[in-house]
């Protein structure tokens, strides 16, 4: 039992350590290897509770996010989406399928160069709203929607 | 452990293109078997991109993402004979680095 408690607060200084180095500026965020996973959003069973999840109270619709997709997907298993944000400094993109059990597909971070577009080929449970979320260095979120129809499922089966 | 990535990275232009096929079943923990049984929950989780010594891309990833994933990425100012390095971890812990060359 002793032991158990030790180790808790062992544990807790740790983290408060690594806590106080962040915001010492030591680390960045970004540098952190191996984040949290966002279970929370990607979990989340509809559009809203994902956008909570990853941190976009508010979203402002925008043309300059162009999502590449077929209208109609034959195979909902692997249906290939692209997506381009011409929006100034777009350091995040994620991508969202409406009507899936869990919207989020995935979230991606750019830095360093990496240019704020990304291919991806995602599941489709049925004809849905694909949704891409572009996030911009000063917090603001941004987003586009597509819609694909899927003649046969991707998820179950 | 999976099998090796396939990666190939390009310079188109000013950027480097980024192309890289992964080995991995993404099980949603929704499907069942033909015995009627729930195939466990088996998916890449978290995604990260380094070129020439740099993280420039990093991710996270749900089960919605297809069997074997493909992902193709951008990065500016990247230069042929720089190296690319990926890597995932998955819901088990399972992960996977692997390498290529910019040409």
């Amino acid at each position: 039992m002793d032991a158990l408690r030790r180790t808790l607060i062992k544990g807790a200084g740790a983290t408060g350590a690594i806590a106080a180095a962040m915001a010492a500026g030591v680390l960045k965020p970004s540098q952190v290897l191996a984040a949290e996973y966002n279970r929370t959003a990607f979990e989340a069973k509809d559009v809203a509770g994902a956008l909570k999840g990853v941190g976009a109270g508010s979203t402002t619709e925008s043309k300059d996010i162009v999502i590449r997709a077929p209208d109609i997907a034959e195979n909902g298993a692997v249906v290939p989406v692209d997506v381009v944000s011409n929006i100034p400094n777009t350091i995040s993109l994620a991508v969202l399928v409406d009507k899936n059990p869990a919207p989020l597909t995935s979230a991606f971070d750019f830095a360093n160069g990496a240019v704020a577009e990304m291919a991806l080929r995602v599941k489709m449970g049925q004809t849905s709203m694909v949704e891409a979320i572009a996030k911009t260095s000063d917090g603001k979120y941004f987003i586009a929607k597509k819609e694909v129809k899927v003649t046969v499922g991707g998820c179950g089966g | 452990m999976a099998d090796p990535m396939k990666i190939r990275a390009q310079m188109k232009g000013d950027s480097a293109e980024i192309r890289v096929l992964m080995s991995h079943p993404m099980e949603t923990g929704q499907r069942k078997d033909n015995a009627g049984n729930v195939v466990p929950a088996h998916f890449i989780q978290s995604i990260t991109v380094d070129v020439g010594g740099k993280r420039v891309i990093q991710g996270q990833t749900g089960p919605a993402i297809s069997r074997n994933p493909v992902f193709g990425f951008k990065v500016k100012g990247a230069k042929a004979g720089d190296k690319v390095v990926i890597n995932w971890v998955d819901n088990k812990g399972d992960k996977r680095t692997d390498e290529a060359t910019i040409s």
